[in-house]
């Protein structure tokens, strides 16, 4: 794998950020964040609107100042050598990066010319990144009339026109349709297998999963997990239990025997009928399946499986972010 | 997205993201020359796809002289005629004055879109991408004066100091017009909403254009206004404006222009700037 900039790559990280604390007002939308990002990695951010990833991202982008803690970007001190960060990162913002009256390739010309190509060296950067992003026929249509994926697709391409060491994506698929969230998908693992570093910021727990190296949870400002993806899992509990209510009468009775039997909270799908719980020993879920059986409540169906993300975060944010966070501990 | 945009055959097309991937090569930043004219060439563009914004540039020189010669000419200076003698040199001076608050809208939209954040973290000199497009802003004061001067000439308007002294007054103008216009990009950094600075620079420019030699000779005025009137720096440009288009200016009335152009651009210049870096 070449790198593309020789200097100060010599601890191998691309991101690594101390305490980072934003504070506006009286509420703490970042509130002492830890990254450690691996060049050449995808880092996933995943949590709910308002949970501080952005933020987080646009003091990693120099665009705002941490009120307090520390961040180097390949080395660079993220308050004194902003300059340097520049040159390596690129930023694709939540909302259209570009100039919406101009077309397609105006904005990709502009956006090389201001990376430092001569003009004619603009226009072909221009042509190509279009063509590669399947933006040829709409090259010359001003951009408020392309659709979501495409307007993605061009705002990706202002990002990558000098291929960046580090590119920010702030929920690059929120709002598109299957096939352009694919599209999407499809150019951060190439650029991630020429090199760059992607960190990501993502409400979709599937799209986490998909494309992130590792993933760190953020609710309300902090990081209350980290991890793989499997480990995020495991972190959990070896598994969940679903069970299946064949009337949500028992839903009450139910819930306090699976709750008394395994020690942990249940919780109950919005119809009443699907109750699931982490589950951490297979003889006890048994037990508390005989239980269920014994007081002649009906199931249709159980299953004991490895948890999805959704369990994880369901996990980790539906209790009171600060109750017991959990933090896992990787080496 | 609209069902229109759904059906478009292209938002489907194949991607072949590796074809993008740039080589090893990466160019060196541009110079600040080069930076500068690529956001003045994008200002251009947005002329282009956007000309409704060139109403203010061509609209406004036309309605404000006509209204204003017609419905004042009689009632201040006696007749039209003569009252435009005065008046064009001081109503141009309002108009273009008025107009630099759209370089503060502009940048105000730009925040509020995305492509602020871009432009910020680009490895380039920050304040080119204002100056650039203070430069195509200075093409529309042009455009304006052109305008306004040649209605003026057909409405009767006869500036006894001739062309040079006409072109010599579009400079001073221009100058005046680029230094006021960092004000705007000032407040359009720190206002929330278009409609707020908008409400600001109504607040701003209508007293200081008003208040002023613009329409009246400051003789007739109280004397407590006089002393306002005096040092507005729109009576200043308008003082120097009509001594070059009619052939009696001094170097002196030059020179205070070119003091107040200065403190504007050493005052709002450096703030502009430091607003821009720190905006969050």
């Amino acid at each position: 794998m070449e790198t593309r900039n020789g200097e100060r790559q010599a601890n191998g990280l691309a991101v690594e950020a101390a305490g980072l604390v934003k504070v506006y007002g009286k509420e703490r939308a970042v509130d002492g964040v830890d990254l450690v990002i691996p060049k050449g990695t995808v880092y996933g951010f995943l949590g709910p609107n308002g949970a501080g990833k952005t933020t987080t991202i646009r003091m990693l982008a120099t665009l705002i100042q941490p009120d307090s803690g520390s961040a180097t970007i390949f080395g660079h001190d993220l308050k004194t050598e902003s300059a340097a960060i520049k040159s390596r990162i690129s930023l694709t913002g939540q909302y259209a990066s570009i100039d919406e009256d101009l077309t397609g390739i105006e904005n990709l010309v502009l956006i090389s010319r201001l990376m430092g190509y001569t003009v004619k060296e603009a226009k072909l950067r221009a042509a190509e990144l279009l063509s590669a992003f399947g933006l040829e026929n709409a090259a010359k249509r001003q951009v408020k009339k392309y659709s979501g994926g495409m307007r993605r697709r061009i705002d990706i391409a202002a990002s990558i026109v000098v291929t960046p060491d580090l590119l920010f994506l702030d929920e690059p698929t929120t709002g598109l349709d299957p096939r352009s969230r694919n599209q999407v998908w499809e150019i951060v693992r190439a650029l991630v297998q020429t090199g760059t570093t992607v960190l990501l910021t993502t409400q979709n727990l599937e799209e986490a999963d998909q494309l992130a190296d590792r993933i760190a949870v953020i609710n309300q400002g902090k990081i209350i997990a980290e991890g793989t993806s499997s480990e995020l899992k495991a972190s959990v509990g070896t598994g969940t239990l679903n069970v299946q209510l064949l009337d949500s009468a028992d839903q009450a009775q139910a819930t306090a025997i699976l709750e008394h039997k395994l020690n942990v909270a249940v919780h109950v799908s919005t119809d009443g009928l699907t109750l699931s719980a982490p589950a951490k020993d297979s003889s006890i879920v048994a037990e508390a399946l005989g239980e269920l059986g014994k007081e002649k409540i009906g199931i249709s169906d159980f299953a004991l499986g490895r948890p999805s993300l959704d369990e994880v975060f369901l996990t980790l944010t539906g209790q009171s972010a600060s109750d017991q966070p959990i933090e896992e501990e990787n080496s | 997205m609209s069902v229109q945009i759904e059906h478009d055959k292209t938002a489907y097309e194949e991607v072949h993201p590796l074809n993008a991937i740039a080589g090893s090569k990466r160019p060196d930043p541009p110079n600040a020359l080069a930076s500068t004219m690529a956001f003045a060439h994008r200002a251009l563009l947005r002329i282009k796809h956007v000309p409704e914004q060139m109403f203010d540039v061509t609209l406004f020189p036309i309605i404000f002289l006509l209204m204003f010669t017609y419905l004042f000419g009689g009632a201040i200076a006696g007749s039209t005629g003569e009252y435009l003698q005065f008046l064009l040199p001081g109503i141009l001076v309002m108009t273009v004055s008025q107009i630099t608050m759209y370089t503060g809208i502009d940048l105000n939209n730009d925040i509020r879109k995305g492509i602020f954040d871009r432009f910020r973290t680009l490895p380039i000199w920050l304040p080119s991408a204002l100056v650039g497009a203070l430069l195509v802003d200075v093409i529309r004061y042009s455009l304006a004066s052109a305008i306004m001067i040649g209605l003026g000439l057909v409405l009767g308007f006869r500036p006894e100091g001739g062309v040079m002294g006409v072109l010599g007054a579009v400079l001073v103008i221009l100058l005046f017009s680029f230094s006021f216009s960092w004000i705007w990009t000032a407040a359009g950094i720190i206002m929330r909403s278009e409609k707020s600075l908008m409400m600001v620079s109504f607040l701003v420019v209508f007293p200081l254009t008003f208040v002023s030699n613009v329409f009246v000779d400051p003789s007739t005025l109280p004397s407590w206004l006089q002393g306002f009137v005096n040092i507005n720096p729109i009576s200043i440009l308008a003082t120097a404006v009509r001594g070059l288009m009619h052939g009696d200016g001094t170097w002196e009335q030059i020179g205070w222009v070119v003091v107040v152009s200065a403190i504007f651009v050493v005052i709002f210049a450096p703030l502009t700037m430091y607003l821009y870096r720190r905006k969050e």
